[in-house]
């Protein structure tokens, strides 16, 4: 098997990249759905944000402005082919080193405390990133970089539910959550589910489904279904954008899935906002 | 306006002007749902620096701005690029200054800025004292940071991004989410719309 060498440094310079461009420009069909949203929203206030995120990515763009002045926990997901040896130094030193590089060069804001119980010492340089790792096939590295903003991690929810709740009970848990976090998570939301695994593993699959594409359906016809049946329900609970009332509550909503243990029921629920931050490169 | 190559109606068109110090004759004049251009001076602060300034008003200190007809914005913005007054600057979640906020109403603040519902003794406390609480829109945070035109750290420096800040604004593009009489956006707003 030939093996292909990756210097950690290529790594370190695309997650400095990807820090920048993932906090000041969106992709083009989360631009397209707002546009979308726009046209058929019948709020006059709610048409009033709609407008006003589309002008914001407009300036957000142009001038190298961060979309949110919440530009988030790293979140790093990389795809390592099994046939790449990394050199010069840990992986994980070189994407928080990135991290570290984007968020100084960028002007994005730091945003992490060094200990989770006594406020208020900022680590300074928006590290630690969170860091997940998978290794595939093949000889490539793909970087997926979401920065997760506190706002709408602060509305995700999880439970652990009993297997004779069925469907039912994990499309009702969906609804309630979105409901309960109303304004608070920057509608038009989206939403990630997850289902099945354990405890930590379902939370890991809510957070991996808010990664696909404005539009993107899961490939399993079935779930698919509740993809666009949930959507349309969230979207029935008339929160509309930034909460003040109308039909857009959410843009979009995927759901992953897992095998499960048989007595249960695992449901997490992780609502990104309606920057719907996410960029990915292939090394 | 032209957005993104499409032409849409003016954003600017609706606003209603209003200016800092805020007074109960314009307080009153407003309703939920309206929107207003904001120009003066208005102040930053979030979890913590509310916490220090009820901490020094229990101790009888004098704060490092003058609270009547004062409006605070509860924001933590990005650094600022070279020549440039601040970063993009949306707002944060209001529900966590809640416990502070009716304390800060009764000495004179007359506006809080943010997003989110607030709690009803915050509702209860804006109807006693005449005030009001604003919608920035999350997410609009490069755009409301065009109309910050000045801003400088006045006390709590070692808080970094959540100093309190004075800002000078102009026609910050806000809605008006609970007014003085006890209305709420958030309820009026989803209860028209709801259909679950």
């Amino acid at each position: 098997m030939k093996l292909r060498e990756i210097d950690v440094r290529e790594i370190r310079d695309a997650v400095k990249r990807l820090s920048i461009e993932a906090n000041t420009s969106v992709t083009p069909e989360l631009r397209e759905k707002l546009k979308e949203s726009l046209r058929e929203e019948e709020s006059p206030t709610g048409k009033a944000v709609l407008r006003q995120l589309l002008e914001n990515l407009e300036i957000a763009e142009r001038e190298k402005l961060p979309i949110c002045q919440d530009t988030g926990f790293a979140v790093v997901f990389v795809e390592i082919g099994n046939r790449v040896v990394f050199t010069g130094g840990l992986l994980g030193d070189a994407i928080n080193q990135g991290v570290r590089d984007g968020y100084r060069e960028g002007y994005l804001r730091k945003s992490i405390v060094k200990d989770p119980i006594t406020n208020p010492v900022n680590t300074g340089d928006n590290t630690p990133a969170i860091i997940h790792t998978e290794i595939v096939e093949g000889e490539r590295v793909k970087i997926t970089l979401l920065p997760k903003g506190g706002g709408a991690e602060n509305m995700s929810r999880i439970a652990m539910l009993k297997p004779t709740d069925g469907v039912e009970g994990i499309k009702e848990f969906v609804i309630e959550t979105v409901d309960k976090a109303g304004a608070n998570a920057c509608p038009p939301l989206v939403i990630g589910v997850g289902i099945g695994g354990t405890f930590d593993y379902v939370a890991f699959l809510a957070k991996r489904a808010i990664l696909r594409k404005i539009g993107e359906r899961n490939p399993d016809p079935r779930i698919a279904r509740y993809e666009r049946e949930w959507l349309e329900e969230v979207n029935k609970l008339g929160i509309g954008p930034a909460g003040l009332g109308g039909k857009t509550t959410a843009l979009d909503l995927f759901i992953e899935v897992f095998p499960r243990h048989i007595a249960t029921f695992p449901v997490a629920v992780n609502i990104q906002c309606n920057a719907a931050r996410v960029k990915s490169c292939v090394i | 306006m032209e957005v993104l190559g499409e032409k849409l109606e003016g954003i600017e068109a609706m606003s209603v002007k209003i200016e800092t110090p805020l007074t109960e004759d314009v307080i009153r004049g407003l309703r939920i749902g309206e929107e207003v251009s904001l120009s003066g001076i208005i102040y930053t602060a979030r979890d913590m620096a509310h916490k220090r300034l009820v901490d020094m008003i229990n101790r009888g200190e004098k704060l490092p701005f003058e609270l009547e007809g004062a409006v605070i914005y509860y924001v933590g913005p990005a650094p600022a690029r070279p020549g440039m007054v601040i970063g993009s600057a949306g707002p944060t979640t209001s529900y966590r200054m809640d416990p502070f906020t009716p304390t800060l109403l009764s000495l004179g603040l007359k506006g809080t800025i943010g997003k989110g519902p607030r709690s009803g003794e915050v509702i209860d406390s804006m109807v006693k004292n005449c005030a009001l609480y604003f919608g920035a829109t999350g997410g609009a945070a490069a755009l409301i940071a065009r109309s910050i035109v000045d801003a400088k750290i006045i006390a709590f420096e070692d808080l970094g991004t959540e100093a309190l800040r004075e800002l000078r604004v102009r026609d910050m593009p806000l809605i008006v989410i609970n007014d003085c009489y006890g209305n709420d956006l958030y309820v009026e707003g989803r209860n028209k719309y709801r259909e679950l």
